[in-house]
């Protein structure tokens, strides 16, 4: 029978949830990394045994993990575990390094963006926000780091090479960071063309490269943020997920700041979808495993008020594509709840029917075996959950 | 032989206990102990200083003494008692957060 596998990133560690194809009964296991911010967990889909952990903290900086064994057993890659490094054979411990490009050919040297009070503020390396394995090697994996930038690992995680081409290619000195810092935290690559990739940026917008990561381009255009001098500009929209169909990667869901977003050509040109929803203002935005029009958000009262509408936890539906959707509540605390779901805190899981995760800001981690039609909480008093993937295994 | 105790978060990390020792050839400096302390524990690296720029991260402090030698030059001789191993040189996290 298959099983599934859910990766909770917390404020305070990691938790993995197991159960069988019926997913109804549990296991947890955790805290891992304990006392640590996990922002993003996520498993190879070339090897599901091979999943990459960004590790960080406030004192101590950023540590990149790595599990071969399903979770198991963790490591810093290249780093042997445990003991002393001893001659000769010293490793480099060169996995928490995340060096911005400023070479003149690739970097060019790009050193400055956009700081809050408008003035030029140099690039300063944070954390890692979310990590996105090869869709084929389980040893290639990219990532979002914040200050935003674009890294690749070719060797499973024991080096990091920028791709520079992402910060370079012009627009870079309009970027500024959002309230949660300037990040790079979605990595979408394009199942049907390997040389496609998608990301976003806080608050910079969405980009494409269709050459692999050397050139890139803004894909704003559509995208309307009353918050910024011109609200159609180029550059400067406050993206907070993005997620694509494996199916139909050309069509593109968006949750901004506000505004429900959708396209249909790749990210060049964007139309508003939020349609029926109480508030557009949101984080999260999810597609159902086998429905490519079937798309899941989590709308939040407002920029101001970072928590769900009227008390009530409501997951939104809509299967076609945007603009009608429905409130998913059973199960769901509907009164008295305050609590958030964060861009990366949403997955699903590719069982029939399809299963949808999500997790909250109050430590709750819930599941959807029926597409969202029921939840019930896996657990509920986790440190706040930053995020949730999940693996389908077989 | 230098004794260094580090915070517990960085003990779980390079799996050792509270204190490791560590041998400097020649002058002993806060450099050459950390450099000295990331060789032996690669898994440190960029945890205690910045990968890159190798400045001191914000909320880490180095004690020794009863003195902070955080602000001194990292090329400094450190005091006689550190060198001798009478006293531990000391990488304490700020208390802060929650």
């Amino acid at each position: 029978m298959s099983k599934v596998r859910v990766l909770a990133g917390t404020r305070k560690g990691a938790f993995i949830l197991t159960a069988d194809g019926k997913r109804d009964k549990w296991d947890v296991s955790g805290p891992h990394f304990a006392g640590w911010e996990m922002y993003h967990m996520k498993g190879s889909p070339a090897d599901p045994n091979r999943i990459y952990a960004s590790q960080t903290s406030g004192w101590f900086g950023q540590i990149i993990q790595r599990s071969d064994d399903g979770g198991k057993t963790w490591h810093q890659p290249g780093t042997p575990p445990g003991d002393a490094a001893k001659p000769p054979e010293m490793p480099k411990g060169e996995s928490n390094k995340f060096a911005y490009d400023t070479s003149p050919e690739t970097g060019k040297p790009l050193t400055t963006h956009q700081w809050y009070d408008g003035t030029q503020h140099p690039w300063e390396f944070k954390r890692v926000w979310h990590l996105e394995p090869s869709l084929t090697d389980p040893n290639t994996v990219y990532a979002g780091v914040e200050d935003a930038a674009l890294f690749r690992s070719t060797d499973g995680g024991e080096t990091w090479k920028e791709l520079s081409g992402l910060r370079g290619h012009g627009t870079g000195p309009k970027w500024q960071p959002g309230a949660g810092g300037m990040c790079l935290h979605t990595i979408l690559l394009d199942p049907k063309d390997p040389k496609r990739i998608y990301i976003a940026i806080s608050a910079a917008g969405a980009f494409r490269t269709d050459d692999g990561g050397n050139s890139w381009k803004p894909i704003n255009r559509g995208l309307r943020s009353q918050y910024i001098p011109d609200p159609n500009a180029e550059i400067g929209h406050c993206v907070h997920h993005v997620a694509m169909h494996k199916a139909r990667p050309n069509v593109l869901y968006m949750q901004k700041h506000w505004d429900v977003m959708r396209s249909d050509d790749a990210g060049d040109n964007w139309r508003e979808v939020s349609g029926n929803l109480p508030t557009d203002f949101g984080f999260v935005i999810d597609v159902h495993a086998h429905d490519p029009e079937t798309i899941y958000v989590v709308p939040i009262k407002s920029d101001s008020e970072h928590y769900v509408h009227e008390g009530k936890l409501r997951v939104f539906r809509s299967k076609s594509g945007g603009n009608e959707w429905e409130a998913l509540t059973k199960g769901l605390p509907q009164s008295n709840c305050y609590v958030n779901v964060l861009r990366d805190a949403m997955a699903v899981d590719s069982l029939d029917k399809c299963g949808i995760y999500f997790g909250t800001t109050g430590g709750q981690v819930y599941a959807s075996a029926d597409a969202g039609d029921s939840w019930a909480p896996i657990v509920r008093d986790l440190p706040a959950v930053l995020s949730v993937e999940v693996q389908t295994l077989p | 032989m230098i004794r260094v105790v580090l915070p517990p978060h960085l003990r779980t990390l390079a799996h050792v206990g509270s204190e490791v020792t560590v041998e400097v050839e020649g002058q002993a400096t806060l450099r050459l102990v950390l450099d000295e302390l990331e060789a032996r524990y690669p898994m440190l690296r960029g945890t205690i200083r910045d990968h890159v720029t190798l400045q001191r991260r914000p909320f880490l402090r180095f004690f020794a003494c009863e003195q902070d030698l955080s602000h001194d030059s990292p090329d400094a001789p450190l005091p006689d008692a550190i060198v001798s191993g009478k006293e531990p040189l000391i990488v304490l996290g700020a208390i802060a957060g929650g």
